[in-house]
């Protein structure tokens, strides 16, 4: 893992590198650059197997963290590909042409995140939310407590314990009016 | 409709000959469902007796409390000594079971495979998903209360309820039953346009006919 990260710190401008275990590190590299490696990973080093594909919302620094997670089968090392791409208007390059089950995670991330892959197959086609007119609801501005009051039914007469509030209820009981604690 | 299944299409015979086949009425049938007065008399009460006595579910695990009646199958608990069975199709089946949360995809294979029962048919809400949301009461693709939707006979609650508790809710179901209680689906047909409207407040996308046998 060590000799495949020097050699890629060598051609390629890898601007963070964690290595998280020895058998799993994670690079961060500029967008225009992110697909060039995930395919020099698969061609030349084995990394033929793509564990998932998923997103990161960074509301505060207006940006989503893709993360294309590589397994190599033979020396059973993972590596964890980031990009930060602008949450704006949010698009990618699609992968389905290195792997073709990429599309099904690119769909899902259109759906959930908003982010668009443009060529990536039946990429427009709901695939849990049928006839979601709504923000997509994996972006953290989505309030899904919000949305769930308003379209379904809630029941009356639920309450919630916050854990805190209880037990200091239970443990300085307060004797009417007033904050004691 | 969003889908093209629904929309009419033209067709070119063989002969050269051009039809028009619109689905819904082809396919489909259009009437709304009517209230079946229920008799008050013996006989009545007799059937009532036998359908109590045979509860055909229909084999549809919505959500995980589908994974609590594989254990009613099984010799342990044993459900077919009350006489109950599954089925694997609406046609054959009387009781549908709600098992557990229910997305809104889900609700629309739902709501078509219970207006494909024969009446009379019983729902059962599995779980407390069914009741107010359960562990999913803020989530944005789970429903919250299943009769705005559907129904619901029975409930049995809890996260996720014994097997037991099960057989539990099918005893009270064959008491409500027995009692002449369970009319589902004469409150389905009574209040069709109630139902339908939750229905597609949830539902965006209809792409159905509003009834289907």
């Amino acid at each position: 893992m060590e000799k495949l990260l020097n050699q890629l710190k060598a051609h390629y401008p890898l601007t963070d590198v964690i290595e998280q275990r020895p058998d799993l590190a994670f690079i961060t590299i500029p967008r225009d650059r992110a697909l060039d490696l995930v395919d020099h990973l698969k061609r030349h080093h084995g990394f033929t197997h793509l564990v998932i594909l998923t997103a990161v919302d960074w509301i505060e620094d207006g940006k989503f963290q893709l993360t294309y997670l590589l397994n190599n089968p033979a020396t059973m090392d993972d590596v964890g590909v980031r990009v930060m791409i602008d949450r704006e208007g949010a698009s990618m390059e699609s992968i389905h042409h290195l792997w073709i089950t990429a599309a099904t995670y690119q769909r899902e991330l259109k759906e959930m995140f908003g982010i668009d892959f443009p060529g990536s197959p039946r990429v427009d086609t709901p695939f849990i939310l049928e006839g979601w007119k709504d923000l997509p609801p994996y972006r953290r501005d989505f309030d899904t407590k919000a949305y769930s009051e308003r379209t379904f039914f809630p029941r009356p007469g639920r309450t919630t314990s916050d854990p805190a509030t209880h037990m200091r209820e239970k443990m300085y009981p307060t004797k009417g009016g007033g904050d004691n604690v | 409709m969003s889908n093209d299944l629904y929309n009419k299409t033209k067709y070119t015979l063989p002969d050269g000959q051009e039809v028009e086949i619109d689905p819904i009425r082809e396919y489909f049938c259009e009437d709304r469902p009517e209230v079946v007065e229920p008799n008050r008399n013996i006989v009545e009460r007799f059937f009532n007796w036998a359908r109590a006595e045979s509860l055909f579910i229909l084999g549809f695990g919505t959500g995980c409390g589908a994974i609590e009646m594989r254990p009613l199958m099984t010799p342990r608990f044993d459900a077919y000594r009350f006489g109950i069975q599954w089925r694997p199709t609406p046609r054959q089946a009387n009781l549908f079971i709600i098992s557990g949360y229910l997305s809104v995809k889900t609700l629309k294979r739902v709501i078509r495979s219970y207006e494909q029962m024969q009446a009379p048919k019983f729902v059962i809400g599995l779980g407390s998903c069914t009741i107010n949301g359960g562990m999913y009461w803020d989530s944005y693709n789970t429903i919250n209360r299943l009769d705005h939707y559907l129904p619901v006979d029975v409930y049995v609650a809890g996260c996720m309820p014994r097997p037991e508790a099960l057989l539990a809710g099918f005893e009270e179901l064959k008491k409500r039953i027995k009692a002449g209680k369970g009319e589902g689906a004469n409150i389905y047909a009574r209040d069709f346009d109630w139902y339908k409207a939750n229905q597609k407040q949830v539902i965006t996308d209809w792409d159905m006919p509003d009834y289907n046998w």
